[in-house]
């Protein structure tokens, strides 16, 4: 990425954030129901908007890497699937605890969440599968990419139909005014976010990978005899 | 002319498939070694999971059997499955033999097919003494409707069959590849999972239409997950 | 429609972040047994992998040529490759002629069991060790079930990486009378190994890897002799 790009977008990424703040916490009215609690709203929904960003961008790059083997789509994928499992994390305690607040639970078995959590489990044996299955772990890594892919839409319905409890989309449409802004612009920052996150970590497995190729140029020139 | 020739083609890709699998099932008629630790392990899950969960009321019959019924027998089933398949795929490492198996100038979608339909051989001879084992334990009205018991099972096995055998061939050169076959395995079957068991719970319950659909859903399931196996394997199993 | 050059252009394969073939130029004939040799780690045997299809290239490519005008590529490819390895890609659990039943069932070859029988007893497997299980041969015995399979559809390519560890005197010696004829069938011969003294004589195309590149090539109109090999290998590889 342009570095020029990268550190524009990261300070309006900033800055950004710092004006969403203040939106969520001064601009925007407390909820009638849940009070002071909804604000964790602001944050559930847009990491939720990430987790499944960073699912597909996994998904699709593992699908081009099982195909074409070029490195570089497998390191997009790596980095995504460890975005997943950090940025899912976070989706699955916002939400907890907003479940809490709203529901008296700390977890509900509905669909949303149960599907959300299978995903993030899907993407959590994806990194255990790079961390610890030695060489050749990309291409097992990428399959369970490809097929977890392929899972999402029967997943979702098999759990959907299975339990239904959470509120649906309706919320988001429904809201007005500072709540709706300080919502939306919390996805886009959110989202922009995970792209200057995924760039930085793909940069360093290409890193990573330059300085592996000038160290073997180097012994094949007898550099480091 | 071509139409006959693709007929060929598809008849010898079937030969293929059932060479590969009348190998296993041959190699393993000799020494039953897999059937019988599978069945052992799948009778010993049933039972753990009754000392575990369980409840009789006083007349010492067992209550809300068909809640937890389902669940059993599909746990039994997926837990005996996977060490099938590990221990199906280890056979191929002695010898390397998947490797002589790749040299063959056999489709190589047709390794993965044979081997899923000799596991899924495998899991259905368990499911034969699970069936009735449960049926006998709990008094589970497990016949109530035959065809649907029959087809879900066929269903749900093909499907961890043919999952089970794409990453399991996968993970053949991979490290910790005893430990990470449920790992990858586990979530992607989910989806079947909750099927197999709302299927054979709607059957005991008395409610054979929901039954229909969960069978309607594995039939999409393992038609999704076949063709992306179909398409995948090679790539996944050429380094 | 006989294989008769393979040309590798460029080839170069990465695990990960390890490098194991860094640019191989390389043709071998119909005709001619190639003797690949260099330490360990020098990427021979991941060579010999891409060139039987087992693995994908990173870049770089190998052209089959062969008489017709189609290249050949996937199973019409591997039918003409027949593989000799460390391991023997024979199931223990089935006898020898069963072995051989399986794999011409897979060649599309006739299957029958005498067939089988015949071919074993070409490579010295008597009768009784025909019937018993793969598992209770010894290393000897073994490495014969593997040539037989090997050579069992009859392939024009060759490919032998390290035939000779495990074998005594004599079957050293039938081994490479086998890549001697071979050779003179007018095959494409390739064997990697360190055992010098076996492949000296009948060599007449070497090849030393090291780091992933060819550092030396050469070949003859007659053989290499052991002693040069050696003098070669070691002039390569220290």
């Amino acid at each position: 990425m342009r570095r020029n790009l990268f550190y524009a977008a990261a300070a309006l990424c900033i800055a950004g954030f710092a004006y969403t703040q203040y939106l969520i916490f001064y601009a925007a009215p407390i909820d009638r129901l849940l009070m002071f609690n909804q604000k964790i709203f602001y944050y559930h929904v847009p990491s939720a908007f990430v987790l499944f960003s960073a699912v597909i961008t996994c998904g699709i790059s593992s699908v081009l890497y099982v195909k074409g083997r070029q490195g570089k789509h497998d390191d997009i994928a790596s980095a995504a699937g460890e975005l997943a499992v950090l940025f899912g994390a976070i989706m699955l305690i916002t939400g907890s605890i907003w479940g809490k607040a709203a529901w008296g639970k700390w977890w509900q078995w509905d669909a949303r969440l149960t599907t959300s959590l299978l995903l993030w489990m899907v993407m959590v044996g994806y990194v255990l599968v790079r961390k610890y299955g030695g060489p050749g772990s990309e291409r097992l890594a990428a399959g369970l990419a490809v097929f977890g892919l392929a899972d999402v839409p029967l997943i979702y319905f098999s759990v959907r139909i299975w339990r239904t409890l959470h509120p649906k989309t309706s919320v988001v449409p429904g809201l007005q005014g500072p709540m709706r802004t300080a919502f939306w612009l919390s996805v886009i920052l959110w989202l922009v976010f995970f792209v200057l996150m995924l760039a930085t970590r793909v940069g360093t497995a290409r890193a990573e990978r330059l300085l592996e190729e000038t160290r073997e140029r180097g012994l094949d020139e007898g550099l480091f005899e | 002319m071509s139409g006959r020739r693709r007929t060929t083609e598809g008849v010898g890709y079937l030969r293929h498939v059932s060479a590969i699998a009348w190998k296993d099932l041959r190699i393993e008629f000799r020494s039953r070694e897999i059937l019988y630790t599978m069945t052992f392990f799948a009778v010993m899950v049933v039972l753990i999971f009754s000392f575990a969960f369980l409840k009789e009321n006083k007349d010492g019959n067992v209550v809300e059997v068909a809640d937890i019924a389902p669940g059993f027998l599909w746990v039994a089933v997926l837990f005996a499955g996977t060490l099938g398949l590990s221990r199906a795929f280890d056979r191929e490492r002695e010898g390397d033999t998947m490797r002589g198996l790749l040299l063959s100038p056999i489709p190589r979608s047709a390794i993965f097919l044979g081997k899923a339909v000799a596991i899924a051989t495998f899991m259905l001879v368990v499911e034969a003494v699970i069936v009735p084992l449960i049926w006998f334990f709990f008094a589970a009205p497990m016949f109530g409707e035959p065809l649907i018991l029959v087809c879900t099972l066929l269903l749900g096995t093909a499907g961890i069959a043919i999952v089970g055998s794409v990453f399991a061939g996968m993970l053949l050169r991979t490290r910790s590849r005893d430990v990470l076959l449920p790992v990858v395995l586990y979530p992607i079957l989910v989806p079947l999972l909750i099927a197999g068991i709302k299927s054979i719970g709607a059957m005991m319950h008395g409610a054979p239409q929901e039954s229909w659909f969960w069978i309607n859903f594995l039939i999409v399931y393992d038609a999704l997950f076949l063709v992306a196996a179909l398409w995948t394997f090679e790539s996944l199993v050429i380094e | 429609m006989k294989i008769e050059a393979v040309t590798i252009s460029k080839l170069t394969k990465r695990f990960g972040r390890h490098r194991a073939l860094a640019g191989v130029d390389l043709t071998l004939r119909a005709g001619r047994l190639c003797a690949l040799l260099g330490p360990n780690g020098a990427g021979k045997s991941t060579l010999l992998g891409i060139l039987s299809t087992l693995m994908r290239p990173s870049s770089g490519e190998i052209t089959y040529r062969s008489d017709g005008k189609e290249q050949l590529a996937g199973a019409e490819l591997r039918r003409q490759i027949g593989v000799l390895a460390h391991d023997s890609f024979v199931y223990g659990a089935l006898t020898g002629i069963e072995n051989l039943q399986f794999y011409a069932q897979l060649y599309g070859l006739d299957q029958s069991a005498e067939r089988a029988a015949e071919l074993l007893t070409k490579v010295g497997l008597d009768d009784k060790a025909q019937r018993r299980p793969a598992s209770t041969f010894s290393r000897g015995m073994t490495q014969r079930l593997s040539l037989a399979r090997a050579r069992l559809h009859d392939p024009t390519v060759l490919l032998f990486d390290e035939p000779f560890t495990g074998l005594d005197r004599a079957g050293a010696k039938a081994l490479t009378d086998t890549l001697v004829q071979a050779r003179a069938d007018g095959r494409i011969v390739l064997v990697v190994t360190h055992d010098l003294a076996s492949i000296g004589d009948v060599t007449d195309h070497v090849v030393v890897l090291r780091r992933g590149k060819v550092v030396f090539e050469e070949e003859r109109e007659q053989s290499f002799s052991a002693a040069v090999l050696k003098d070669i290998y070691h002039r390569y590889t220290d």
